[in-house]
């Protein structure tokens, strides 16, 4: 086989990697905007929140040292214990069930029956809210984050198809965390789909998100899905903030992932949990064949603004997105 | 009874305020919070606590003691430029932005105000011709003179010759990123390598296709002009990918403790030009334990010290109390003010025995500022993570950038700038 041709496959794979990593942002979104019509601002400032979080708990970090030692002029910074990583991960979850519990209570309560634009303004207020609480109670440093998940290429990998080129190359390159970050997400998707088609607390879910009066008349409580919903969306959060957190560590700039999500929704729509698997997929192996492709031509650096275009251009045929419902409004 | 009230605020004002009129004021536009925090807030300390130090030990600078107002930028560079419009009125003696994006817009406003600013290995370029940036100084070292010391690190690897060789630059898509292709475009005419360019889009999270490219073209070396999370993911993509870390060459903005430490085991042997030193190894530490940390005074938990980016912000603090000292004794006077600074800055001689006197031995390079020459003298040393000991080792001494090729780029882009802004060349 040419090793151009390999290398291309290579790109497609690690573009489809790429896709499901951006899809786990994108999901966090998805959920949120389908159970309350929200577009919430603050997914990548909640991955951002959540793998602080995840690594002061493991750390034993105290939160709001640095706070606490200039009012008191302690000098306290750890508990001087750790925490294994499933336990970390177990206590972040509760945190971000706490958040949601806060974000309805003081927020999305008081909000009920306003236009959506001012929901959208307030998970804006959330977002540079949760940024500032972030750096206050875990401190502005880079964190490396370690909850035992392999990196690098897989060796296997490459060493087993290498024999498909020529000399120059090397054998398929996939990162083992991508490899996880799909199983994850794969186990994710499939355990939404399910809670929401089979448990009573997804079927008012989906009711929720198709009408909030009706579902109000037949006794669900919106507050109790609004807590739900977010608690998913932390928990997704949470995910989403492992899996890029382990590749860059854990820090500030962990919040402009939601960048990357922002073109799947476009493509998969802002509705659909499949919208966002496969929006992502298509954004992802789509940016990288075209910097594989036509970047060396045009300068390289092409992904940013080429998953928006790719993203519009379906918008062109599909405004809704590829899985997104159609809205008709009679008048 | 109000005008009692007044002439008494009035008079608690003046009285106040006087002291702050006879301080030496450095502000330091710093960035504690935001995407860029990591490296911002170990300088700011650094910065801050060696005015510290001086106040404590030595009562200041001349008799003077010293002031630091901090302002919050967030490395925005409109909130750059509101800092600096805040703080410039408060008797301020020399900015150092930390910056490249406030640099420059900071360049026309500070030659207007004449108050000089110090971008310490960032920046313009060009500003070190002191001809035409009367205001602006840029020593010991810039973009350029970095860009040439890796490749003479690289020819050193290379037994002197790079004929042949290819080198590939993964820089930030960005004004700051693009600096040094020039730079490399002229060195690799001169020694012969082929360089290819593999720009990263900000922030740099995700970086797989570069290191696709990397992988597939297997450049000799890669080297790398990064700055916050772009930094953390491209050491890491090297060390996923199994590029060998020592061909792997980063700028001095790319090599500090957060950038290697997310990276692990995998960032052992990345290399980076560095200007000062780096650790706690030098006899001012000890003066700042004593004087600055013990007495609950350090800018932040006293935890940064001798890494990185906390000497490198000491280093600029160095760098200007040397300058007013300088001013002090050709202006005769204490109380310096901003153009009398500039006068310093300019004459500033920082020998090998005056650091060794500060505590500071081989701390840094000798440097000679003239009217002309704003850039010092465009050294930098190659160090290299040791990720079991976690710590940067210096695995060379200062190198001499190739100044025979840089001062040309310099003079070219000067005199452009100068022709755009009606600057008539001074120095003569």
């Amino acid at each position: 086989m040419p090793d151009q041709l390999l290398y291309a496959l290579e790109v497609t794979l690690n573009g489809l990697m790429a896709g499901v990593l951006y899809s786990l942002v994108a999901l966090g979104f998805v959920l949120i905007f389908k159970a309350s019509g929200i577009f919430n601002y603050a997914q990548g400032v909640m991955a951002l929140f959540a793998a602080l979080t995840l690594v002061g708990i493991q750390e034993g970090q105290v939160p709001f040292s640095h706070l606490i030692n200039a009012i008191f002029g302690t000098e306290i910074h750890h508990f001087g214990w750790t925490v294994p990583a499933i336990l970390a991960i177990m206590l972040t979850a509760a945190v971000m069930v706490v958040f949601a519990w806060a974000v309805e209570r003081f927020v999305l309560k008081h909000l009920v029956n306003q236009p959506d634009i001012i929901l959208f303004m307030a998970t804006i207020g959330l977002a540079y809210f949760m940024e500032g609480v972030g750096d206050l109670m875990w401190g502005a440093d880079i964190k490396k984050l370690d909850v035992g998940l392999p990196q690098g290429g897989s060796i296997w990998l490459e060493e087993n198809t290498a024999w498909l080129g020529g000399d120059g190359f090397y054998g398929f390159f996939i990162d083992r965390l991508d490899i996880v970050a799909t199983v994850v997400a794969a186990i994710l998707v499939i355990s939404l789909t399910l809670f929401s088609q089979y448990s009573k607390q997804g079927r008012a879910l989906r009711a929720v998100a198709d009408d909030h009066q009706a579902a109000l008349s037949v006794g669900i409580s919106l507050r109790f899905i609004w807590v739900l919903v977010w608690s998913i969306a932390g928990f997704v959060a949470l995910v989403a903030g492992i899996m890029w957190g382990t590749k860059s560590g854990v820090q500030f700039s962990l919040s402009l992932i939601a960048l990357k999500a922002l073109p799947v929704l476009m493509l998969g729509g802002f509705t659909s949990i499949p919208g966002a698997i496969v929006g992502g997929l298509i954004i992802g192996v789509g940016e990288k064949l075209f910097e594989f492709f036509i970047g060396p031509m045009v300068g390289g650096a092409t992904e940013n603004w080429f998953a928006y275009v790719l993203a519009l251009l379906f918008l062109v045929f599909r405004p809704q997105g590829l899985f997104g419902e159609k809205i008709i409004e009679r008048v | 009874m109000r005008l009692k009230k007044l002439a008494a605020v009035t008079a608690a004002a003046i009285t106040m305020a006087s002291p702050v009129m006879a301080e030496l004021v450095f502000p330091s536009l710093s960035y504690r919070t935001g995407p860029f925090a990591a490296g911002g807030v170990p300088f700011a300390d650094g910065y801050a606590d060696y005015f510290t130090l001086l106040n404590e030990r030595d009562g200041g600078i001349g008799g003077e003691l010293t002031r630091v107002p901090e302002c919050e930028t967030a490395y925005n560079t409109e909130k750059g430029v509101e800092c600096y419009e805040a703080t410039k009125g408060d008797g301020a003696l020399i900015y150092q932005p930390l910056s490249t994006g406030i640099t420059y817009q900071l360049i026309p406003k500070v030659s207007a105000d004449g108050i000089p600013m110090h971008t310490m290995g960032y920046g313009r370029t060009s500003a070190a011709n002191g001809k035409v940036f009367e205001w602006i100084f840029n020593y010991p070292g810039n973009y350029w003179d970095s860009a040439s010391i890796m490749v003479k690190h690289a020819l050193d690897m290379e037994g002197g010759s790079l004929e042949g060789k290819s080198i590939a630059l993964l820089y930030h898509n960005s004004a700051y990123g693009k600096e040094p292709i020039r730079t490399l475009e002229e060195l690799a005419e001169k020694h012969g390598y082929n360089l290819t360019l593999i720009p990263v889009d900000s922030p740099g999270q995700e970086q797989k296709s570069q290191w696709l490219q990397i992988r597939r073209e297997k450049p000799d070396y890669v080297f790398f002009w990064g700055w916050g999370v772009m930094n953390q993911v491209a050491i890491q993509e090297a060390a996923n990918i199994r590029y060998p870390m020592d061909h792997f060459i980063g700028v001095w903005w790319s090599g500090a403790e957060p950038d290697v430490l997310p990276a692990g085991d995998g960032a052992d042997g990345y290399k980076s030009t560095n200007f000062t030193g780096t650790g706690t190894d030098y006899p001012i530490f000890d003066d700042l334990q004593t004087y600055v940390v013990d007495k609950g005074l350090a800018a932040g938990d006293g935890q940064s010290l001798g890494q990185v980016q906390y000497n490198r912000g000491m280093y600029a603090a160095m760098l200007a109390a040397e300058a007013v000292r300088k001013a002090q004794e050709i202006h005769g006077v204490s109380a310096i003010n901003a153009a009398q600074m500039r006068d310093g800055m300019e004459a500033l001689e920082v020998t090998a025995a005056r650091m060794e006197e500060l505590g500071m031995p081989n701390f840094g390079p000798e440097v000679n500022v003239t009217c002309e020459n704003h850039g010092g003298p465009g050294m930098g040393l190659i160090q290299q993570w040791d990720a079991s000991a976690q710590k940067w080792v210096a695995i060379t001494d200062y190198i001499q950038s190739d100044r025979e090729v840089i001062n040309e780029l310099i003079m070219e882009d000067s005199a452009a700038y100068a022709a755009e802004n009606g600057i008539e060349e001074r120095c003569n």
